[in-house]
Order: structure tokens, then sequence, then C-alpha cells
């Protein structure tokens, strides 16, 4: 029997934008930066778009690197490409000064309500992946 | 939408569901369902004005992989056709719009998926937004989990109740010869099994499924001559809430209530509702945002804690509810339909039967 590796890619370029892009940016030199909405409230990770009205979203905002759990679920299988090698924490967390969550992994058991911080990559090269976790803050209200 | 047109579901086929089916392709898969629903109705291809069909690139790990699957269908006559990709039951909103501007009077919707040669779950996790979520390769079960965890910690539901919802479904789909998981462990067997992806145990999680279904509408005196019958379509909608999940409220699902509302769900009491709840929370979610109480017999299929063949998993749905309305069970129905992750899209549609 003939095998052959099937690898589906796209081999694109994707322009970020004015605000994903500024987002993506700020990772590299360790800041989060999360957007102002209509109504005041901070969207973090930033939309361009404002999530009720659709009106376009400008005002830039940094928020903390310590945030609170909002909701979590036990990862016991991790999968290729995950940012842990091993068993962790998918989890939302709100960042302080942001009104909404962002999606990344904990290393370590969490709850809701926890405090966590980031634990930014050696390397950092404008992804998400430049968080290369959360981990829990000993001592957290 | 209110209908300009009276349409109905007139036929309705699907697989036998299998955790895998090797030995087929996917045309070999969906053609004698297409095959079953026509000879349902008595037509031949001919007889059918469009064709639309719902199916995913990135499960049957090709681009146009839909163009393939025509085959199916057969090479002669001719046909008007068009896909989705998306589960069939959008393909049967693209063919119900279709017939409402007139262009044709019958139509053919399809929706299969092989999931078994890939890692569903990890798959699934191309669906979500390639900035934000993507470069983490979130697997669909732990996404899930967070959206059950936040029910849990609202106090909205718990796992035993979840746990009772795996084992209604389940028990319910020893009436389906077409189901996948048929009968389950008990309750306290259930409750005490380890957990897949904390909240969620296996009993929680849809199976993986390799299967697919076919549907053939048909417009006013055609669907009477087709059809002992008729589940006429009375109202349609679907809708989409944000792909951004924090900044979404998981306990609850706008887009649900405003296609439930927009499809007149309420005007009329409902005899029986399938709901394409993949994860037993959703099943709650959705029978709130939906209005339905405890008249409303929920699942009798099982659903797709019982089958979930990606990309047919909500046309069965639709399937199953007009079987009920055909053979008299019931006389007005709900059908429900999800996409995306934690229900990010919902499709509603009621059906209801000639009075008897």
């Amino acid at each position: 029997m003939l095998e052959a590796p099937l690898v589906i890619e796209y081999p694109f370029n994707r322009t970020t934008g004015p605000v994903i892009g500024a987002f993506l940016t700020g990772l590299r030199e360790q800041r989060v930066l999360g957007i102002r909405g209509v109504d005041g409230r901070v969207v973090c990770p930033p939309v361009e778009y404002d999530p009720q009205t659709s009106e376009p979203l400008t005002e830039m905002v940094e928020v903390g690197a310590e945030g609170t759990v909002t909701s979590w679920s036990r990862v016991t299988t991790p999968r290729d490409g995950q940012p842990l090698g091993g068993a962790h924490t998918l989890a939302l967390i709100r960042l302080d000064g942001a009104d909404t969550s962002m999606l990344h992994v904990v290393d370590g058991e969490v709850v809701t309500g926890d405090r966590v911080r980031i634990r930014w990559a050696d390397e950092r090269e404008g992804l998400i992946t430049d968080i290369a976790a959360f981990e829990p803050v000993e001592g957290g209200v | 939408m209110a209908p300009q047109r009276d349409v109905a579901i007139v036929a309705f086929a699907q697989t036998d569901h299998r955790r895998a089916v090797p030995e087929r392709n996917e045309v070999e898969l969906i053609q004698p369902v297409i095959r079953q629903a026509l000879d349902q109705v008595g037509a031949t291809i001919a007889d059918i004005g469009f064709t639309c069909s719902g199916s995913s690139d990135y499960l049957a790990g090709q681009a146009f992989s839909f163009v393939m699957t025509l085959d199916a269908v057969g090479a002669f006559p001719p046909i008007q056709e068009s896909h989705v990709e998306m589960d069939g039951a959008w393909a049967l909103y693209e063919a119900w719009l279709k017939i409402q501007a007139g262009h044709a009077d019958t139509a053919l919707v399809y929706g299969y998926s092989k999931a078994s040669p890939g890692d569903l779950p990890r798959v699934l996790s191309r669906q979500l937004d390639p900035y934000y979520y993507g470069p983490l390769w979130p697997d669909s079960v732990a996404l899930a989990g967070l959206q059950a965890r936040a029910m849990i910690d609202a106090g909205l539901i718990d796992e035993a109740e979840m746990a009772a919802i795996a084992h209604r479904s389940r028990e319910a789909a020893r009436g389906n010869p077409h189901a996948q998981l048929r009968g389950s462990d008990p309750l306290d067997e259930l409750l005490a099994a380890p957990y897949l992806s904390d909240p969620l145990r296996r009993h929680d999680c849809p199976p993986i499924t390799d299967g697919g279904a076919a549907v053939v509408l048909a417009a006013g005196d055609r669907a009477r001559e087709w059809s002992k019958r008729p589940a006429w379509i009375r109202g349609i909608d679907h809708r989409i809430d944000s792909h951004n999940l924090g900044a979404r409220d998981l306990t609850v699902s706008p887009s649900a209530s405003l296609a439930a509302a927009k499809a007149g769900v309420s005007e009329g009491k409902v005899d029986v509702a399938e709901l394409h709840a993949p994860f037993t929370h959703q099943e709650k979610i959705l029978a709130t945002a939906l209005g339905l109480g405890d008249s409303t017999v929920l699942n009798p299929s099982g659903g797709a804690l019982a089958a979930n063949p990606m990309m047919a998993a909500g046309l069965i749905r639709l399937g199953e509810v007009f079987r009920r309305i055909e053979d008299g069970e019931a006389d007005r129905g709900v059908a429900h339909a999800t996409s995306g992750h934690l229900l990010q899209q919902n499709f509603v549609a009621v059906l209801e039967g000639d009075p008897r």
C-alpha cells in the first residue's frame, strides 16, 4: 500500500490591524492592552467593534498582568500544540482593569475566584503564546 | 422569518450512526441515505429543484470536498446545487429560502461527516478565532467544560442534573435504531466515574460519530402528494452570539432565544422538541432559551448525546420532529441546531402538521 502524509496548511499571512496588532505588539513588550467599549467597559483581549453596538473602537487601555479566574476546566490529556505539555487548567481570566475575560491556560490547579498572574515566554514574537501560561498567585485573594 | 409559501419536510433518512465507518468514504456513506429519502416520496433527482449540502473540509481533509460527494446525487441529470460549510440544518435554511423565492418547488438537503480519521476535539479548535484562541489549541471538551462550570458556579445546574440528562437521553435512544449509544449505566455509576475534563465526565459529552442524514422539502400541493402528513415549516430563523467567549455570559443563549422568538416557538403548544445539545448542560441552556416547559417531550430520539455526526446532527433534529408529526405522534414541534463552540450559533424551526 502506498502512503503519503497529508499536511493541511494555509500558506498566507494575515495583517492583524490596529487593534489586534496593537495587542499582540504589546505582548511582545510584556504589556497587556484592552479596549474601551461604548459603555465604558474594557474588553480584553481587545475587539475592533463594540460587542453591543458594533461601532468601531479605538481607545486602547492597559490592563494588569494579574487577574481572577472566572471559569475553568481541567485538562488531563493535553493535545499537540497546547501551551503546556502536561496536565493544566483551561481558564477564562479577567485581568485587573478589564471587564471581560481572556482564554488561556493555567499551570496548576485553580478554581473560580482564584488569582493568577502572567508568566511571560522568554522569547516573544507578538503572539498570544507570548503569554507562556498563567500561574497561581500564592496567598492571592 | 415568516414564510410566504407553505413549505414542508416530507422525507427523512439517516445512517446507522457509528464511532467509525472505515470501510466507506463519504460518498458511499451518504448515497444510500439520499436514495432512501428520495424513495420515501417516490422521486428521483430529476424531480428535485434544488440540492443543498452541509459538510466540512476540515473534517474531510481536503478542499472543496463537497464537490466529490455530489457523486452521491448522481452525475445526470444536471442539478442546481449549493453547499454550506455548516450543519445540514443551515443547508435546509438555504433550500427553504430558494423555495420561498420561487426558484424551486422541491429540494434535497443532506449533511454528513466522518470524524473518525482525525482527533475531533482538536480539529474543532480550528473553528476559533486565529489570533486569541486558535494558537492555544483548546479542545472542544475543555471549552464546553468552561460553560458547564459557569452554570454550576451560578447555581443553574449541578453534576447530578447533568448526569440525569445524559441518562434520560441515552435511555430514550433505546427506541432509536439509528442511535450510536443506546441505553445508559445507572445514575450512581455515572456520577462515580472520573472526570474527562472537570466538571465534565464522559457521559456529559457527545459520542464521536461517522454519519449523515438527508431531508426532502416540498412546497404546497407537492408536499401533500409526497407525504401523508407533511411537517410544515411555520417559522425558521438562525442567530449568532459573539465568538469572543470571554465577553459572553456563557450560562445563557441570547441567540437561541432570539431565533426562537423570530420562529414563533411560543405561539402554540410544543409537543416535542429536538434540541441539538452536544453536552448535557447545554440542553438546560437551550430549553430555558426556547421557553420549553414540562409539557414538551425533549429529545425523544436521544439527541446529540446518543449520536453526534458533525454537520448532520442538527439536520437530524429536524428529521426527528418531522417523523413524529408525519406519524401523528405530535402535532407541533420545535427543531434546533447549533454550530460552533458553546452554542455560538443557533437555528430554530417550528414544524406543524395539518389538523387530524
